[in-house]
């Protein structure tokens, strides 16, 4: 198994001449306060990425998961207040569990009743934000009630350098946290019989279970591991921003659904890749944050996104094109 | 007997609901033993796959293996014992490279956690050595030709210690190469001490390759005995219980100076088809034959409009007949009964009626209007005419039998006002009463509306019983006209393996 | 199997035509209209009864019932039409631009009725150009629907934004908020354009050979070519229908509103999914009908006032409607089995 396919190393060719031409038009692009805020803008969107990488693999879509992260962030942070709770473990625990609890459900769902992934997760998404709105509150938890220790670590920096004027700029620790899980779901994919599972569901799911998968379990695995980003992502991100919006994340399942095609994943499942998405991430993530580098106006921003999702899916149908008939 | 047989089937019986699958069958299989199982479809070849799998567990009689009685059979049980299937979609992962494909089946027997790449690399050069084929290990499945996946599956079923293997219709979309090919990796297998159960249909390959043959008909064994004992006739008398229809039909009587239904003239197909020319006249049933890969099926496609890569002329009674699209073919009055009439010439969950008026829609609304009316005496008078058993027009097509679905799809074309009628593989999947009452649907139409047929058909005895001529095809090219008297099973038989040969060599 | 040749005795009976409609749905839903109309009746008589809250629900209702009709359109030949928010805005904000720029300094409340009638086509040729966009990335390029609606949809919702800047637009025409607002014969015109488009769809759909080729195509796209349907021009047309509708759609959410905005009815794009899903529509293609859509939509929105009514949580109704969805997805799977 090679480390570079050939697909991946397309995108990152493209990735290459787009930051060429990114800092030929503007070259404070190569600063690296701006590098910096970059990767920091990869994290949160990275992981739920990471999570949607699985279930494209498996043949799969899921729009649920930003409501997942909304879940896991805004019960976690609620409790907290009211318990005065200060810690990061715990909470991070409490986030991912509830994610993959979220998941579990919508495994159980598409696996019991055969049903299309993205009307069940519509489905799911919609319950479990109704039900975070309703039943647990609808207003922001700000910076003055925000957990002291979620937010020192969301400030955590691995690196510090001073500007010429004196401030101070770093690049934050939760990279590492980000890098971590990409190279841990690389792993299971690559080097575990579950992982190669999703391949194979999506490849072929009737074939899938003739050969004796537990198509079950790759479910499970699946959609429970996809809401367990997003649980930790949602608490990450809250614990990066310092704030806690119950009505967050709504229509950043569509940019992360964008990034994970950029990066190569077929949504017929059974093609994709951790460094493909990780690239597909960074594009997206660098061309939405650079469009003011570039002088063109950031209401220009959807337009591009669109654009490009339009251009790799039609890149990749053009790839894929059999023979008519 | 010194040592028991591989696999020993004792009183298997199998019902589904109302229906005997099976219906006390014994049939034992050796080991390193060559055998074919045939039987017309629903003749209980598929449920005896699954009940020796442990798909499906028999209502009655008993399994042995080695002598020793199973217990219950389930999927996991049968592959332990050796059991190894190789089903006609070959369940493969096509996005998957050679090696993967290979090796996923072994580890998850040996139910491993992690995937060790290296030592399954090692597996898969080893086994296709063993197997004396070459494939690219990393190229992934989707890539290779029919025949190249096959060799996946097979390797994959060697590779799991299989000592039988079952192979659905292996050779469907083989070319006659590639089945050469084949055949000789079945005989390696043989050599190495594995046993092979074919299912199939085709006499050809069941006479070639077979040491034993067991025929089923209607859930029962009805033959069984080593391959020498049997020729085609007698195959054929046992899967389908009557002899052979060996009478000829009439050609019919054409005026001199009459114009053709359809004249081709050095038509070519893309690499498929090379310079055919041809006539067909009004009444007449002409036989397409050759095997896959011969072009056939690429011929009438172009004819049909669905290619765009031809050249030549084509004429349908006299007017230039060079299709834009299905429709303008359609229009022209050519109709096309395809291959695979679930996924290509039906829709299932539509009413009987809505099926037969989807080719001639144009017709039934002139401006966007269905004529209600219309597409209703119509389709009855369709359904009358095909004799189709059904509880009416508004019935879905996918509750009706395999025959009655197949009058639906040649119905249709009576809606359109077809001159020239090609047929791919007319009675594929369809039991014996209603494969004579859709041969005598397609003479009557020929006979009163002066209706031009071609067939294409594996079936010899079909070609040869129902064609006033038979064309053989090879390579994409036409080869040979068999008709009057110079028509029987042998000559024909005899063309087509001097075609093979050529093919072959 | 017995023979049972009786072509004549069906096909024209009630019955008949009621299942072939997708009848056991079409029953359920109007059974389910009738139960929650007597349950919120029962609870709260003065109120739900009332004529102001018909009324009410005769205006908003719609909108998202012609979305969820061109929803179906696009699930019939087994695709999906992701973009429609962005088509309803765009068509919304392109008009209230050009009156902008007609009535100058004046403001868009002094312009007549023959700008908006202008306005109108081009909002609605703005839908059907999308629409043609979408088809031609789905049938020329193959691009699944999913993905591509998915794009487009990114970049109507950013030229919504670019037209803008950002903010909504208000203040549009008179006779444009009367699209919204107005009453024929005391009925508010939305739901007379409803009925309207209702029935003509219905007929569309059921008694045409483009209604018939659509759900042909969701099927079996296999068999559809074997038969000469068009496969490519037909999604095109459907795919232009879906987008003139979501244009509809977005006149009248901005002509009710007096408004327009990038991000307006974003909720109604998962609510369209839905309610196109639970009116019986098989999202894989090949069967659906407007009743049952017309008739999920009454219901939900029956729902959803009624839990205003009882001062519920305005997110809870998100929630029944997410339940609900997978309850009918489950009711459909074990009725599914059974059947087989």
């Amino acid at each position: 198994m090679k480390l570079f396919g050939s697909a991946d190393a397309i995108i990152a060719l493209i990735l290459v001449a787009a930051m060429v031409l990114i800092g030929l038009i503007n070259p404070a692009f190569w600063q690296l306060s701006n590098i910096f805020s970059l990767l920091k803008s990869n994290v949160v969107i990275g992981l739920m990425a990471l999570g949607v990488l699985l279930v494209m693999i498996s043949g799969g879509i899921d729009v649920s998961f930003t409501a997942f992260a909304v879940a896991g962030m805004y019960l976690v942070v609620r409790t907290m207040v009211a318990l005065d709770y200060d810690g990061v473990i715990l909470p991070f625990l409490a986030a991912t569990l509830i994610g993959g609890l979220l998941g579990l459900i919508n495994a159980g769902i598409i696996h019991k009743f055969n049903m299309i992934p993205l009307i069940v997760t519509l489905g799911t998404a919609s319950v479990v934000r109704g039900l975070v709105l309703g039943f647990v509150g609808t207003s922001n938890v700000n910076i003055n009630q925000m957990p002291d220790a979620l937010i020192a670590f969301g400030r955590t920096d691995i690196l510090t350098l001073e500007r010429a004027n004196g401030a101070t700029f770093g690049l934050t620790a939760m990279i590492v946290i980000y890098v971590a899980a990409a190279i841990g779901i690389h792993l299971l994919l690559t080097r575990t019989m579950i992982g190669r599972s999703v391949y194979a569901y999506g490849a072929d799911a009737e074939a899938a279970k003739r050969v004796g998968f537990n198509t079950g379990r790759t479910m499970i695995f699946v959609y429970c591991t996809a809401g367990a980003l997003a649980g930790f992502a949602g608490l990450l991100h809250s614990s990066m921003i310092w704030l806690a919006n119950p009505r967050d994340f709504v229509g950043l399942e569509l940019d992360v659904i964008a990034a994970v095609v950029l990066g190569g994943a077929s949504i017929f499942g059974g093609r994709g890749t951790v460094l493909g998405t990780v690239l597909g991430v960074f594009i997206l993530v660098m061309i939405q944050n650079s469009l003011i580098l570039m002088g063109i106006d950031t209401t220009w921003q959807r337009v591009v996104v669109g654009g490009m999702l339009i251009a790799a899916v039609a890149v990749t149908a053009l790839r894929d094109r059999r023979a008519p008939v | 007997m010194a040592s028991p047989p591989l696999i020993e089937l004792r009183g298997i019986s199998k019902r589904f609901g109302g229906v005997r699958a099976l219906d006390d069958v014994t049939m034992s299989i050796d080991r390193a033993e060559i055998r074919c199982l045939a039987g017309e479809n629903g003749s209980g070849k598929s449920t005896l796959i699954k009940i020796v799998s442990g798909v499906y567990q028999p209502d009655a009689g008993e399994i042995r293996i080695d002598g020793k009685p199973t217990g219950r059979l389930d999927p996991a049980a049968s592959i332990a014992h050796g059991v190894q299937v190789i089903y006609q979609d070959l369940s493969l992962f096509p996005t998957l490279s050679v090696v993967e494909n290979l090796f996923l089946n072994t580890f998850l027997r040996e139910k491993r956690g992690t995937v060790d790449w290296r030592r399954g690399r090692t597996m898969a050069r080893e086994v296709l050595e063993r197997l004396d084929v070459k494939l690219d290990l990393d190229a992934s499945v989707e890539t290779l030709p029919a025949a190249g996946r096959q060799i996946v599956a097979i390797a994959r079923a060697v590779l799991a210690d299989a000592r039988l293997i079952i192979m659905d219709e292996p050779t469907t979309a083989l070319t006659g190469r590639e089945v050469e090919r084949m055949f000789r990796i079945v005989r390696d297998l043989q050599a190495q001490g594995i046993a092979v159960l074919f299912v199939s249909h085709k006499m050809r390959e069941m006479l070639e390759i077979s040491e034993a043959l067991t025929v089923f008909r209607n859930g029962k064994k009805v033959e069984e005995g080593p391959i020498s004992e049997f020729d085609e006739r007698k195959i054929t008398r046992a899967m389908t219980g009557r002899d052979l229809n060996t009478g000829h039909v009439e050609a019919p009587v054409i005026a001199a100076g009459t114009t053709p239904r359809l004249r081709l003239r050095d038509v070519s197909v893309g690499k498929q088809v090379h310079d055919v020319s041809l006539d067909i006249m009004p009444g007449e049933v002409v036989g397409l034959s050759g095997l896959i890969g011969a072009g056939r099926t690429s011929l009438v496609k172009a004819i049909f409009g669905l290619r765009r890569d031809v050249s030549g002329t084509m004429e349908i009674d006299g007017a230039p007949l060079a299709p834009a699209s299905v429709s303008d073919a359609i229009k022209k009055g050519v109709a096309y009964v395809p291959e695979d009439r679930l996924s290509e010439g039906l829709f299932l969950s539509r009413s009987i009626r809505d099926n037969a008026i989807s080719a001639a829609m144009d017709r039934y609304a002139p401006r966007l209007w269905l004529d209600s009316a219309r597409t209703r005496s119509e389709t009855e008078a369709m359904f009358n005419d095909m004799q189709i058993s059904a509880p009416g027009t508004e019935a879905a097509v996918s509750t009706l039998s395999g025959g009655n679905q197949q009058r639906v799809v040649i119905g249709r074309w009576l809606m359109t006002g077809a001159k020239l009628l090609m047929l791919n593989g007319p009675t594929v999947g369809v039991d014996v009463g209603s494969k004579e009452q859709i041969h005598a649907l397609i003479h009557g139409l020929t006979r009163d509306k002066g209706l031009a047929v071609i067939m294409i058909s594996d079936d010899i005895p079909e070609l040869v019983a129902n064609c006033n001529r038979v064309l053989t095809m090879a390579d994409g090219r036409l080869t040979g006209e068999l008709s009057g008297g110079a028509l029987t099973e042998d000559a024909l038989e005899t063309a087509l393996a001097g075609a093979t040969r050529k093919e072959t060599a | 199997m017995s023979r049972t040749n009786t072509a004549e005795t069906s096909g024209g009976s009630l019955k008949g035509s009621l299942l072939r409609a997708g009848g056991h749905t079409n029953v359920q839903l109007g059974v389910i209209c009738l139960l929650i109309l007597a349950v919120m009746t029962a609870l709260r008589p003065q109120m739900f009864l009332s004529s102001y809250n018909f009324e009410s629900m005769a205006f908003f209702m719609p909108e998202l019932g012609i979305l969820s009709v061109a929803m179906m359109i696009a699930m019939l030949t087994g695709g999906i039409d992701l973009s429609i928010i962005g088509v309803a805005n765009l068509a919304g904000i392109t008009a209230g631009t050009v009156f902008g720029y007609l009535a100058g300094e004046a403001g868009a409340g002094s312009l007549g009725v023959a700008p908006v009638i202008l306005g109108v086509g081009l909002g609605l040729l703005i839908g059907v150009l999308a629409g043609l966009l979408n088809g031609l990335l789905i049938s020329g390029l193959k691009i699944t629907p999913i993905l591509a609606t998915l794009g487009t949809g990114q970049v109507f919702i950013g030229l919504c934004l670019v037209l803008t800047g950002g903010p909504a637009i208000v203040g549009f025409p008179p006779a444009w908020n009367w699209l919204g607002n107005g009453k024929i014969a005391a009925i508010p015109v939305p739901l007379v354009l409803f009925v309207v488009l209702c029935v003509a769809l219905s007929l569309l759909l059921s008694r045409t050979s483009f209604g018939l080729r659509l759900k042909m195509i969701g099927t079996n796209p296999k068999a559809a070519i074997y038969t000469g349907i068009e496969r490519g021009r037909m999604i095109m047309w459907s795919y232009m229908l879906t987008g003139g509708l979501a244009a509809m759609a977005g006149i009248l959410l901005s002509a009710r509103t007096n408004a327009a905005k990038s991000d307006y009815g974003a909720s109604y794009l998962l609510q369209a999914v839905l309610i196109a899903v639970l009116g019986g529509t098989n999202p894989a293609g090949g069967k659906g009908n407007v009743l049952g859509v017309a008739l999920a939509v009454i219901s939900l929105t029956l729902l959803s006032s009624g839990f205003q009514m009882m001062r519920v949580s305005n997110h809870l109704i998100d929630f029944v409607w997410g339940a609900f969805l997978i309850a009918v997805i489950a009711i459909n799977s074990f009725r599914g089995r059974k059947a087989r």
